[in-house]
């Protein structure tokens, strides 16, 4: 084909838009790490955490989230002898700091970290208008805040309130299972710092990850299962108060 | 700024994320497709009654829906990129569809059903304007000159068959914004199947409403006689919808009420407290008993005209008033509550910021600009069209 004045004044602008998507879509660099070999999921042992906030302080610190937003938090029940239906629910500063002492007056208390659940058909994923949000092929929920529009539909979608605006951004904002990390080999930032071991990164589809001799041997559940989106957050030891 | 919260909420949830200017996209977006079914009573369900509101109807419908994307773009994060919902829509989401259910509607029904109707106007004044005026009409006749009997037929049944789709179109467009709602299901005042049917039907009453305050308004400021042969038709298709619409909503309450699943005792709450004024008072007892009332009892009792008038007058006013309540219950209702269950938030709405009410305020004034300009431009009514001897409107009015 032969490149004509006007010819070029077309192509060089196509071509210019086709590059950006070309580079918008490069993944990160992790030269050993295979997307479709990974299934990636969380293990949350309700009994054994603490409400230390040492997840929350450490995920804000390595993903630079602004005060006042969580992408994991933690939240404290207080249930009273049969009030399942009515706990009493608390999270000051997303337990980032720690819990103040609960006056004992009989009921059980207890911790539940939250975090995004990395649905398997999520409804974040399927309401962004123009798919700024996705699941990799690894099973991990993100967005792409270089194309997010930040219309917030996704927050409304998401069952667990686990997204939120980030205001230096102006774009939807949520837990990436520190996907910078756990693609060289690492675990993520909350998982790293948790004193007593109630999370736990875990590969579904590593025949070898301890997850699942975990699933075998224990009742674990997962938030909200009637929402049908496939969550991957599962816990072990969760009182049915816990929503 | 410190957000009051009852029981508790999710941290992510205490900060609303949708504003007023979500409650202004389906309260305008229901006025444009309320007003187009009225329009198309006359055109294509041969009411000869509503006809004086038929070019006026249409306009009202143009100038709110050139309006519609305003508070949407003003909402985004980040508004240079809504482009993007054009050039790569997310096929799965049902706010993609937005751009196209609205560029369908506004070129495809609205304009060119307009362009139609008023394309003889154009063309004579195009050729009887002096200046600018002239430049402009001929502009608007986008070429297009021939004014023959053959071809002024040929608009006529062009024009009968875009109405015909447009009825569609109306519902689906608003029937659409209801759907954008209902199917969250992640939050249960939203997620309801009878959502796009609510909406299609408060659209109807909505649009009904503001055309006949307008037509009311519009015929009062050029010092015409009102036709109430006409108004007392439009007040009866305005108690018909607003009975069904009111019934609708009724049905979809008795079943929350019935059924009181995990959702109905905050949501319960929530009407009885923070909702209180704004569903119970302004929305049900006089935005909707209370005109449905006046309506109701129009159709019984003898009353003078001038009475009829001013009753229909706060009839309407009324019910756009509590449309709009409708659609704040709705958007910022759906928020205030957590999606736990256990508590409560507050909506604080910031004054002069880009979602604050002073946008909001005069993004509800710019229809009415618009509008005027398009009356100016294409007079709705023949008396005042000065249209040149000869050049009788294709749709005049009696």
């Amino acid at each position: 084909m032969e490149i004509t004045r006007r010819r070029l004044l077309v192509l060089l602008p196509a071509a210019a838009v086709a590059w950006k998507y070309v580079l918008a879509g490069t993944p990160e660099g992790a030269p050993n790490y295979e997307l479709t070999k990974h299934w990636w999921a969380m293990l949350i042992d309700i009994p054994k955490c603490i409400g230390c906030g040492s997840c929350v302080r450490a995920c804000a610190e390595e993903n630079d989230v602004p005060e006042g937003y969580y992408r994991t938090w933690i939240e404290r029940y207080h249930v009273a002898d049969w009030k399942i239906e009515r706990p009493e629910v608390e999270s000051p500063d997303g337990g980032k700091y720690g819990f103040p002492p609960h006056a004992d007056d009989g009921g059980k208390n207890f911790f539940v970290p939250k975090l995004c659940n990395h649905c398997a058909d999520s409804p974040c994923t399927q309401v962004c208008p123009v798919g700024a949000t996705f699941i990799s092929p690894d099973g991990v929920v993100l967005v792409d805040k270089s194309y997010c529009l930040g219309c917030r539909y996704c927050i409304q979608a998401c069952p667990y309130g686990c997204r939120f605006l980030n205001p230096k951004t102006n774009t939807a904002d949520k837990c990436t299972l520190c996907y910078h990390r756990i693609t060289k080999g690492l675990t993520t930032a909350c998982c790293e710092v948790c004193p007593t071991g109630a999370r736990q990164l875990a590969d579904l589809k590593n025949p070898k990850d301890p997850i699942h001799e975990f699933l075998k041997t224990h009742a674990v559940q997962i938030l909200k299962p009637y929402m049908a989106t496939g969550a991957k957050v599962f816990y072990n030891g969760m009182d049915g108060s816990v929503r | 700024m410190q957000i009051p919260v009852e029981g508790f909420m999710y941290p992510n949830e205490v900060e609303l994320q949708w504003s007023i200017l979500i409650v202004l996209y389906p309260f305008i977006t229901g006025l444009v497709a309320g007003a187009f079914i009225l329009a198309s009573l006359e055109r294509v369900f041969r009411v000869e009654a509503v006809k004086p509101t038929y070019r006026l109807a249409l306009l009202t419908a143009l100038a709110f829906l050139l309006v519609a994307p305003l508070p949407l773009q003003l909402h985004l994060g980040h508004p240079e990129r809504s482009l993007e919902m054009y050039l790569t829509p997310h096929r799965s989401s049902a706010m993609a569809m937005f751009g196209f259910v609205y560029l369908w509607y506004l070129m495809a029904v609205l304009l060119l059903e307009i362009w139609l109707d008023y394309r003889h106007d154009i063309v004579v004044r195009s050729q009887t304007e002096k200046g600018w005026k002239r430049l402009v009409y001929r502009g608007l006749t986008l070429g297009s000159t021939n004014v023959s009997e053959r071809s002024l037929h040929v608009d006529e049944r062009l024009g009968y068959f875009i109405t015909l789709i447009g009825i569609p179109s109306a519902f689906l467009l608003h029937g659409y914004v209801g759907f954008i709602f209902g199917s969250v299901k992640a939050n249960p005042w939203w997620s309801s199947p009878l959502m796009p049917i609510v909406f299609i039907f408060s659209a109807m009453v909505s649009g009904i409403a503001a055309v006949m305050l307008l037509y009311m308004l519009s015929t009062r400021l050029r010092g015409q006689r009102i036709d109430m042969r006409c108004l007392d038709k439009i007040a009866q298709y305005l108690l018909y919808t607003f009975v069904i619409d009111f019934s609708l909503e009724m049905m979809d309450l008795l079943q929350r009420i019935y059924e009181a699943d995990e959702s109905f005792r905050s949501l319960d709450f929530m009407v009885h407290t923070r909702l209180w004024v704004s569903q119970v008072i302004v929305q049900i007892l006089l935005g909707t008993v209370t005109p449905i009332a006046l309506l109701g009892l129009m159709q019984v009792l003898k009353v003078t005209e001038a009475a009829r008038r001013w009753i229909y007058a706060l009839a309407g006013g009324l019910t756009v008033i509590g449309i709009f309540a409708m659609r704040w219950n709705v958007v910022i209702g759906g928020q205030l509550f957590s999606k736990s269950f256990l508590g409560y938030t507050t909506y604080k709405m910031a004054f002069a910021t880009r979602e604050g009410l002073l946008p909001a305020i005069i993004l509800m004034i710019l229809p009415f600009i618009i509008l005027w300009v398009l009356v100016k431009l294409l007079p709705p009514w023949p008396e005042s069209a000065s249209v040149p001897s000869g050049a009788t409107p294709v749709h005049g009015t009696s």
